[in-house]
């Protein structure tokens, strides 16, 4: 337990250490350095609890973590953004290596060829997994990308609106509204049946599969925005894209993905990874950190942070994003995933999830009061209509160790969002169904 | 060197394409266990993923040998200024791993994740606390999203009390490139506000800049100069009378943490860089996380969301998700990078108060001690005690020996070293940009110390040694120049033509 007598295992001054120090500098004592601080207002009480040794924090941490109701323990079916799917166990092992996780950002790129490559690497991997010319090395999340997408397609084409359709994220136009309200970009939510956009609209954004889990034309969406002048910002499931068309099969402009479902754990929501890609033409245009390949003085190969010049530290308030510290080792977490799977696993994956969420809805949709209100192709998620609303229909899964899908009775009649991946198996999907079953017999 | 050792050399560098051999298999997965269903129809299908195809075994060895390129806060010194590149505690990443808190999914319930929230509320508290101000949101996901948030709450602020018209804000400059950015991004306009003499606020320059068009003020304190602003009382009053609000970069809180409250300031908002003073650990460029701290006059703009406790209710669901009344929405998809919340919580739960107070100590005096025995050796632009980093200057060096802060910088990697941060802050010629921070020992400064005289006599009587530094690395210097000129941003299939035919060696 804490006492006067605290040492903390981090700080490795002792007592001696600092009076010869602060000999050396000429001070009496350390108060002595800490003087330009107005008198009145120096050393605050501070009200911090007494410190915990390892024992007793880990002993407390495991109690705050059994709190929780952790999918595992739980036969999990919520996605809608955040999506759980096997991790190959290199993942943690190479991304815990101390020279990855606790290196500096690689300003300096005689001492970071292995972030710079592995980045390198990523960027690779995302451009070919999105069917696109070139992607940067990773936002802070899917959301962000999608909204800086936004902002560089109003950058590109100096309109001043964006139009979403009315099937992307809510989550993500929140986000939306966010970054373009301070910036006199308006956010116009279309319906995609019949959507409409104008002579001032920047961009239009689509998701794919869509935040129902059902798969958009991005072909007819693509000639749309294109007819108009503006530029088609797809946003996609990067594990859907192990066996769909990629954004730039029908000529995205941008391409925006949240890379989680590659290799992170869902975290309650983060560190995440936004996957963000674009046309050729556009890369000046991005935001974000961007390595290039090049050589040193001896003509070796050699990879390096390029294209600076968009960038705050150089451009300060004309940088094309504020963006600085992001998230490279969830990037490299992802591009270990992507490499892991290769040609082949990727798409294995992808139809794992595509066959199983297929076969839970071909159960549900047999059960009396049940239905799917949406036609067409999806892919691991889709919605269902219940006899009870789903609030109450995930209260009693969850007394029969079910974590139930999300709660969309806002745009379906008791609707609930379910997701099935690879990491259900079939004993959970039917045991889901048969739960699902008991209540609508009870409702 | 030998041919065959430059194509060794060459060969661990090829990218995972050059790698790939049709049949290689890298994660396996279980047959299918659920029966058939109809695939949709191949219109809606790719044709191909070019994708490589490699061995776990082969991506193990590649990755682990690569990752030896790099320099890292475990096996190397990083006087980076401004970056607080200390120590980061192994316990944080167990706790973090644990089920509990990795494998819960954001959109689960609040009654389902109510440790969760728990460890949230707690921090919120502990970042309040450690500020001095009313209320934090845990929700931006780096320091540069935290200043967006902050700025917009500013914003927001203005625009409801029907002053649109507030559209400047006053920067230093010596800031950070992130502060013009954040306040461009949320729709002002950006005046640079001079330091003085000392390297403090200029306040006849801050009262000269000061109007109706006011919205408010970033500054970092301490500054990037490594220095507290003496004038900070006064600049604070300044731009409050003018109507404006303060926002406080917090990314050099590590020489505060216990001695002075931002609120006490007067600080409207600031932000904290949990990978910096709390030490999530840096990641190669992240993921790190950057709460937001408001006082009375902001904290019902924080964005979205801020945990509540509900005393009164049940021990089951004490803990919500809230919005704050104004608040500026979302910043991202769920509620902020958690994991790095966890490493914090676990961080600031180890050092308590005491542990707390004991890291800016050990960081200002490491700080002063560095200026004290380096002083003699390079130009020190403000001679004044720092707090917990030193700008010193190589100019004298470079005009007497050409040797600039960059040589020295990179000199100093062949001694094993991370260089500091150089050429920033922008007002400070050939600057070199030093912290030590509070996990290194005196040991470890004596002998950076000793390297960094015996590079200022190499600049002297060899300067060739800096100049073609560094020389043991895998890379020499690197032709930044080419790679934007024409930038190749990934592989491309030519590139593996190219190289069959030698070109790569």
């Amino acid at each position: 337990m804490g006492s006067e007598s605290f040492r903390s295992p981090y700080t490795p001054n002792t007592d001696s250490d600092r009076r010869r120090m602060l000999d050396a500098i000429g001070v009496s004592s350390a108060a002595e350095l800490f003087e330009d601080i107005p008198e009145e207002h120096r050393d605050p009480v501070l009200d911090l609890a007494a410190p915990l040794s390892e024992m007793e924090l880990s002993a407390y941490a495991r109690e705050l973590s059994g709190m929780n109701a952790a999918p595992g323990d739980y036969a999990c079916f919520l996605g809608a953004g955040s999506y759980r799917h096997h991790i190959p166990a290199i993942v943690r092992h190479i991304t815990g290596r101390s020279e990855y996780m606790t290196s500096y950002t690689p300003y300096q790129p005689e001492v970071s060829q292995g972030t710079l490559q592995t980045e390198y690497e990523f960027q690779t991997l995302c451009s070919l997994l999105t069917g696109m010319d070139a992607a940067n090395a990773g936002m802070y999340d899917g959301s962000t990308s999608l909204a800086e997408g936004a902002l560089m397609a109003a950058r590109i084409t100096r309109r001043d609106r964006v139009a979403a359709l009315d099937t992307v994220n809510p989550r993500f136009i929140e986000v939306l509204r966010t970054y373009t309200r301070s910036q006199g970009i308006a956010v116009d939510v279309v319906s995609r049946d019949s959507p409409e956009i104008g002579d001032r609209t920047a961009a239009l954004l689509v998701q794919s599969p869509n935040f129902f889990g059902y798969m958009e034309d991005g072909g007819r969406f693509s000639e749309l925005a294109h007819s108009k002048g503006a530029l088609l910002v797809s946003y996609v499931d990067p594990i859907s894209l192990g066996m769909f068309r990629p954004p730039g099969d029908y000529d995205a402009d941008i391409a925006a993905a949240e890379g989680q479902a590659m290799g992170v754990p869902t975290t309650f929501g983060g560190p995440y990874v936004g996957i963000f890609a674009c046309k050729e033409r556009y890369v000046r245009q991005m935001p974000g950190r961007i390595v290039g390949k090049t050589v040193d003085t001896r003509g070796r190969t050699a990879y390096v942070l390029t294209l600076q010049t968009r960038e705050q530290h150089i451009r300060r308030e004309r940088a094309t994003s504020n963006i600085c510290t992001s998230v490279a080792l969830i990037a490299l977490m992802s591009t270990v995933y992507m490499a892991s799977h290769g040609k082949h696993g990727m798409r294995r994956v992808a139809e794992a999830c595509y066959q199983k969420s297929h076969y839970a809805a071909s159960l549900i949709e047999e059960l009396p009061g049940y239905s799917l209100p949406i036609e067409g192709t999806f892919f691991q998620e889709f919605v269902v209509e219940c006899p009870l609303p789903p609030s109450e229909v995930n209260r009693r899964l969850l007394e029969r160790g079910i974590i139930g899908g999300l709660d969309v009775s806002d745009r379906y009649r008791n609707g609930m969002l379910v997701c099935v991946t690879e990491a259900n198996t079939r004993e959970e999907i039917e045991g889901l169904a048969a739960a699902l079953s008991e209540m609508g017999g009870a409702g | 060197m030998s041919g065959l050792m430059r194509e060794l050399a060459a060969g661990r560098r090829r990218l995972l394409m050059d790698r790939s051999s049709p049949g290689r298999v890298g994660a396996t997965l279980p047959p299918p266990d659920v029966p058939e269903q109809e695939l949709p129809p191949d219109s809606e299908l790719r044709e191909d993923l070019d994708f490589p195809e490699v061995t776990e075994s082969e991506l193990v060895r590649y990755l682990a040998q690569l990752s030896q390129f790099n320099f890292s806060i475990d096996h190397n010194f990083y006087p980076l200024g401004s970056c607080t590149m200390k120590y980061n505690p192994k316990l944080n990443d167990e706790v973090a791993s644990l089920p509990g808190l990795a494998q819960i999914h954001p959109l689960q319930p609040d009654d389902q994740v109510q440790g969760a929230l728990r460890l949230m509320y707690e921090l919120q508290g502990y970042l309040t606390e450690i500020t001095g101000l009313a209320g934090t949101s845990l929700a931006p996901m780096a320091g540069a999203d935290a200043e967006l948030a902050g700025m917009l709450m500013i914003r927001a602020y203005h625009h409801e009390r029907g002053e649109a018209w507030r559209r400047n804000v006053l920067i230093p400059d010596s800031a950070h490139g992130t502060n013009p950015a954040s306040a461009a991004m949320s729709g002002f306009d950006v005046v640079e506000l001079p330091s003085d003499a000392h390297g403090d606020t200029d306040l006849e320059a801050l009262r000269a800049s000061v109007g109706d068009d006011l919205a408010g003020l970033m500054i970092t304190l301490p500054s990037t100069l490594g220095l507290f602003d003496s004038n900070i009382l006064e600049v604070v009053r300044t731009v409050h009378e003018a109507g404006g609000l303060v926002y406080g970069d917090g990314a050099n809180l590590n020489a505060l943490l216990g001695r002075v409250k931002f609120g006490d300031l007067g600080f409207d908002v600031v932000h904290s860089n949990l990978h910096k003073t709390f030490t999530q650990p840096h990641g190669g460029g992240g993921p790190g996380a950057g709460p937001v701290i408001a006082g009375p006059t902001l904290v019902d703009y924080l964005p979205e969301p801020v945990v509540v406790r509900r005393a009164s209710s049940d021990e089951s669901a004490a803990y919500s998700k809230g919005r704050p009344v104004k608040s500026i929405g979302r910043m991202g998809a769920f509620h902020g990078n958690f994991g790095a919340l966890v490493r914090a919580y676990s961080y600031i739960s180890t050092l308590g108060r005491e542990g707390i107070i004991q890291v800016s100590e050990d960081a200002v005096i490491n700080a002063n001690y560095i200026l004290s025995e380096l002083r003699d050796c390079f130009d020190l632009p403000y001679d004044r005690s720092c707090m917990h980093e030193v700008v010193f200057s190589a100019r004298s060096m470079n005009r007497d020996h050409h040797v600039s802060a960059l040589d020295v910088s990179k000199r100093l990697i062949d001694y094993g070293i991370h260089p500091p941060t150089m050429y920033f802050p922008l007002i400070v010629e050939q600057a070199l940009m030093i912290e030590p921070t509070e996990t290194e020992s005196k040991e470890t400064l004596d002998s950076f110390v000793a390297v960094m005289k015996e590079i200022a006599r190499e600049a002297r009587e060899e300067p060739h040694l800096l100049h073609e530094a560094p020389h043991d690395t895998p890379n020499t210097r690197v032709d930044e120049a080419r790679a934007a000129r024409r930038p190749e941003l990934r592989w491309r299939r030519r590139e593996a033509a190219e190289q069959d035919q030698g070109g790569e060696g």
